[in-house]
C-alpha cells in the first residue's frame, strides 16, 4: 500500500462524493494497470454500489487500464483509482501488473518486447 | 479469487498482463493528440483529473469548502501487442501550470518523445528542461508541419541545447509509420540507457 499524503494534487470535494468523501486509494494504482473482471466478478459487483459496477462492467472479459476506465466511465481520474482500489481489496477486479520498474532483466525483456511489437506494427 | 487481498508482495507477480506506456509530451497545440491518433488501435481517449486551483496537499475536502477545481485533461492511446503485452501512450497536458501532473504520467514510463514544433520552437524550452531534470529516457521529435521552416536537424539541436546523447528524429505526426519509428527511437534510447546504467563501469555519455 502506498500512502502518498504529500499528494500535490490537492483536496477534491464534490467529485469525491462517489467514494464518500475518500480521496486516498486503499493501494496505488499506476495510470496503465490493467484490471480485468470475469462474469463472476461483474455479477457480485452489482452489491458494491452503480459507479463500482459500471466499471467492472468495463472491465468484464477484457483489460481495461485504469486511464480507460475513467475515460469509459467518465470518472474523475482520481475517483476512479480510489472505486478500482476498493474493488481490488474486495475481490471484484483482478489487477494486473504496469511494467516493471525494477530489476534490469525483466526491465529489458520488457523493453525488448516492446521494441518487437512496435517494429511489427 | 487470487487477487482477493491487496498484499503488495502477493499474487503480484503471477503470469499477468504487463502494461507499459510511453509519454508523448510537447507544448500545447504541437500535435500531441495527433500522434497518438495516428498509431493508436482506439480513438485517443481523454481522462480528466481534478484538483483545487491552489494545488495544495489538504487532506480534509471539507475544510477548504470555496476551493475552485480545476479540470486537467490527458489523452491517450492504446496498442495491444499481445494477449499478455499493451502499450499505452500518453499525451502530456499542454499548459505548463500543470506541471506536476506530468510527474504522475512519467512515472513508470519507458520514456518520452518530446514533440517540437519548429514554427514556435521556444514552446519546447519548459518541456525539455522538465526532462533533463527527470531520470526518463527521452528523444526529441520535430514534428514537420508542412508550412514550417525547415531546419537542419542540428540547428535545433543547437537552438535547443539538447544534449547530444539524445536522439533527435523527424517526424509527421499525422503518420503511422513515422510515429511508429518515433517510438521505435524511444525503445531503443531507453535500452542504451538502462544497459549504460546497468554496466556503470562504461562511460555513460551525460549531458
Amino acid at each position: 500500500m502506498d500512502h502518498r499524503r504529500a499528494d500535490p494534487r490537492g483536496a477534491l470535494v464534490r467529485p469525491y462524493a462517489v467514494t464518500r468523501g475518500r480521496t486516498e486509494p486503499l493501494q496505488d494504482i499506476a495510470l496503465e494497470a490493467v484490471l480485468m473482471a470475469s462474469s463472476t466478478q461483474v455479477a457480485e459487483s452489482r452489491f458494491a454500489g452503480h459507479d463500482k459496477q459500471r466499471i467492472a462492467t468495463v472491465c468484464e472479459g477484457r483489460a481495461q487500464s485504469l486511464a480507460e476506465i475513467a475515460a469509459y466511465t467518465r470518472l474523475p481520474l482520481g475517483v476512479a483509482r480510489v472505486l478500482v482500489a476498493d474493488l481490488v481489496a474486495d475481490g471484484l477486479l483482478t489487477l494486473h501488473t504496469a511494467a516493471p520498474a525494477e530489476g534490469f532483466e525483466e526491465r529489458m525483456e520488457m523493453l525488448g518486447r516492446v521494441l518487437s511489437g512496435l517494429r511489427r506494427l | 479469487m487470487d487477487f482477493a487481498g491487496y498484499d503488495p508482495a502477493g499474487a503480484r507477480e503471477s503470469r499477468g498482463i504487463i502494461s507499459a506506456k510511453i509519454v508523448v509530451a510537447g507544448g500545447f497545440g504541437v500535435g500531441k493528440t495527433t500522434m497518438v491518433g495516428a498509431i493508436s488501435e482506439i480513438t485517443p481517449l481523454t481522462t480528466e483529473a481534478l484538483m483545487t486551483a491552489a494545488g495544495v496537499g489538504i487532506d480534509d475536502p471539507s475544510k477548504v469548502p470555496g476551493k475552485e477545481t480545476t479540470t486537467v485533461a490527458m489523452d491517450f492511446g492504446r496498442i495491444t501487442m499481445a494477449q499478455d503485452l499493451i502499450l499505452y501512450l500518453f499525451g502530456t497536458p499542454g499548459q505548463t501550470r500543470f506541471w506536476f501532473m506530468w510527474d504522475e504520467i512519467i512515472r513508470g514510463a519507458v520514456g518520452a518523445a518530446v514533440l517540437v514544433d519548429t514554427r514556435r520552437i521556444t514552446d519546447a524550452f519548459a518541456p525539455l528542461d522538465y526532462f533533463e531534470n527527470r531520470n526518463l529516457p527521452y528523444v526529441v521529435a520535430l514534428n514537420r508541419f508542412d508550412d514550417a521552416p525547415q531546419y537542419e536537424a542540428e540547428e535545433v539541436r543547437e537552438a535547443l541545447a539538447i544534449p547530444p546523447d539524445v536522439p533527435l528524429v523527424m517526424t509527421d505526426a499525422r503518420h503511422r509509420e513515422s510515429v511508429k519509428q518515433v517510438l521505435v527511437t524511444v525503445v531503443e534510447h531507453a535500452m542504451l540507457r538502462l544497459e549504460a546504467e546497468h554496466g556503470r563501469g562504461f562511460p555513460t555519455p551525460v549531458g
